[in-house]
């Protein structure tokens, strides 16, 4: 494909249609507008379908089901819808139902600053539903990889049977940079496992060969029972210690055994670094700035920027933080995901770098962190 | 006959998995589910292409019982869950089971805009004018005066009109029975499965250990008495007088008409954008 010069949103849609998306429900808001009315337009030219419901519960309520019905399917919100889609976000993953939910990040708490990018939503992102579940969230920090997560996250979401979150901001969703997509031919699509038995001998929560069993679609003979309540391998209600235990063991292993395939970063750590800087989104690119400039003037300082978030990738930062004096976490909030990092490489290592009151983290203000004694 | 029609029940229902039911002795929403079973057994419509979406309460057990596909979902969003499947799965027959609280409360955004859409979802209401399974608090539909365990001085709010709200929101197909005429409604609810577009059927039930124990209703009986007693059909009631109304079920289908359905509307806008993308 030409080089084109392309929105963080524009190209998330790009990336849905590439992976397969078929489906989006939405309800309006700022900033990830763009996603639904592009949307609007694209579906329907592929067969697709596009509808706005009357909230965001009801969009990602919409969204799994037309997931149970086969089809790859999305939604994109900010802050305060994210917030409403909470409940039906904990059904996905406990009735295990794929989907991919974009929250192009603004400044909260409440309306916050609906035109301006944070990172405030990380820790939602990981606990924002009640109750624990497992859940994928990625994050990008540019406009390609706005299109190549969005691919991604619907093949983790296929293949996990999982929900996941695409933590874009404000930033990212609404900046235009030159970006040359790959070609169609080049993408990894992963697609849903069709169930390979018998309907009479089919368990949609049970498979003794993986610990994914197939998703089979409502209306194609595999009559079976979708519930949030705890549930036996046919998805019955069951309040049996004996069924409950091996359930919560499989959905989160089928997560914690996979974290080769799951988690992805990107490490630019030159033998002798004594300061790692840790970021993620948009701030990666003020981070990776800053670590320019700090070897320019000799300090030897190493990058990691993360790109799935969580399940948080603990070994590579323990890793790279085992061989450094100091960690600096940089985050547009106030201090998140600079929480687990000080869980994993300890509290007297870490530097944070916090700005939550719209604007972006300047390299310069990592800069200074990373020249502080 | 009854041996006939005893089998045919046990064809829709999961009766080796899932029985006996979480409901109380007495409970009316069996007698709904009954009354679904029959109507579909009438329109000879294959379960693989039944699919059965109800919120939360008592309610909403009811697909667990049903060999269709089905699915339990959260308080008061059945409806839009079921919006997405019906979308992707337009020749699908979906149907929402639903409680008052369910679809009027926590739920009634999405039972207005659903109606409005007009998309092709057969609505169940089932109306027992209390929350039943969390124990017997006051719902949208509860009458002004009653009792209820959050209304110990008396309930002071009004009741939704269930089918006056869906016909003003746009549901095409409105009506509503109760658990006392079960044959008659069957025939509501069939007419609302085959209507093309968003209908509605009220099933008027009663919670005998809730709401019936707290205003001394009396038994399961007792209330499917009082439904006999105190509920009129259309026809009769256009010839009463708004007093003789006064606390009366009118039974009956309320609004019938015309207007294209979500998922065809949305098949020819499909249509249009692919022909313009050859045309490009």
């Amino acid at each position: 494909m030409a080089a084109r010069l392309m929105q963080g949103n524009e190209a998330c849609v790009e990336g849905a249609l590439a992976a397969g998306c078929r489906f989006f429900a939405g309800y309006p808001i700022t900033p990830s507008s763009e996603i639904a009315e592009l949307l609007s337009r694209r579906l329907p030219q592929v067969g697709g379908y596009f509808i706005q419901m009357e909230d965001e519960i009801a969009s990602i309520a919409a969204v799994i089901g037309a997931s149970v019905g086969g089809v790859k399917a999305m939604t994109a919100t900010s802050g305060p819808g994210f917030s409403l889609m909470q409940e039906n976000i904990g059904y996905a993953a406990m009735a295990e139902i794929p989907c991919v939910i974009v929250n192009v990040q603004r400044t909260g708490p409440s309306t916050g600053l609906p035109t301006k990018p944070a990172q405030g939503d990380v820790m939602q992102a990981r606990w924002g539903t009640h109750g624990d579940h497992p859940i994928i969230v990625l994050s990008p920090s540019s406009v390609l990889e706005a299109f190549l997560m969005t691919v991604r996250a619907f093949n983790l979401s296929e293949k996990y049977r999982s929900p996941v979150i695409l933590l874009m901001d404000e930033v990212v969703g609404h900046m235009r940079e030159r970006v040359e997509l790959p070609p169609r031919e080049a993408l990894e699509i992963t697609d849903r496992v069709a169930a390979h038995v018998p309907p009479e001998w089919y368990f949609p929560f049970e498979d003794p060969s993986t610990d994914v069993p197939p998703l089979a679609p409502f209306g194609e003979g595999y009559r079976y029972h979708i519930t949030g309540l705890f549930h036996d391998r046919a998805g019955f209600p069951t309040e049996r210690v004996d069924e409950i235990d091996p359930w919560i063991a499989r959905v989160f292993g089928k997560i914690d055994q996979h974290l080769s395939d799951i988690l992805s970063w990107e490490e630019d750590f030159p033998a002798g670094s004594r300061v790692l800087v840790v970021a993620y989104g948009a701030t990666a690119r003020a981070a990776r700035h800053a670590v320019k400039l700090a070897r320019a003037k000799r300090y030897k300082v190493g990058f990691l920027k993360l790109e799935t978030i969580w399940p948080f990738p603990e070994e590579v930062t323990e890793r790279l933080a085992r061989q450094c004096k100091r960690v600096i976490v940089p985050e547009m909030n106030l201090g998140q995901l600079a929480l687990e990092v000080e869980r994993v490489v300890g509290r007297q290592k870490v530097r944070r770098v916090n700005l939550a009151n719209g604007e972006m983290i300047t390299p310069q203000q990592i800069l200074a962190a990373i020249e502080e004694k | 006959m009854r041996r006939y029609e005893e089998n045919r029940m046990y064809h829709y229902l999961r009766r080796h998995k899932k029985f006996p039911n979480v409901w109380c002795p007495g409970c009316g929403i069996g007698i709904v589910m009954s009354a679904i079973i029959r109507a579909i057994d009438r329109l000879g419509w294959e379960k693989d292409d039944i699919a059965m979406i109800s919120g939360i309460g008592c309610s909403g057990r009811m697909p667990v019982y049903m060999d269709f596909n089905t699915m339990h979902t959260t308080h008061g969003r059945a409806l839009a869950f079921a919006t997405g499947l019906k979308m992707v799965k337009p020749k699908m027959h979906v149907i929402a089971i639903m409680g008052d609280g369910d679809a009027l409360a926590i739920g009634g955004n999405h039972f207005i805009h659903a109606a409005r859409r007009n998309i092709g979802i057969t609505s169940i209401v089932i109306n027992n004018s209390v929350y039943g399974m969390t124990g017997g608090q006051y719902s949208p539909t509860t009458p002004t005066g009653s009792l209820a365990t959050t209304a110990p001085y008396g309930n002071i709010d009004q009741p939704f009109p269930i089918c006056e709200l869906a016909i003003a929101a746009g549901a095409t197909f409105v009506a509503r029975g109760t658990v006392y005429h079960a044959v008659e409604l069957d025939r509501l609810i069939e007419k609302a499965l085959v209507h093309e577009g968003f209908s509605v059927v009220e099933a008027v039930s009663y919670c005998h250990t809730t709401f019936g124990r707290i205003n001394k209703l009396g038994t399961a009986v007792d209330m499917l008495r009082w439904q006999k007693e105190n509920s009129v059909t259309r026809e009769a009631a256009a010839k009463m007088t708004p007093e003789q109304l006064q606390g009366k079920i009118v039974r009956g289908i309320f609004h019938e008409r015309e207007f294209p359905e979500y998922t065809a509307a949305y098949a020819k806008i499909i249509e249009q954008a692919m022909a313009g993308q050859r045309q490009a």
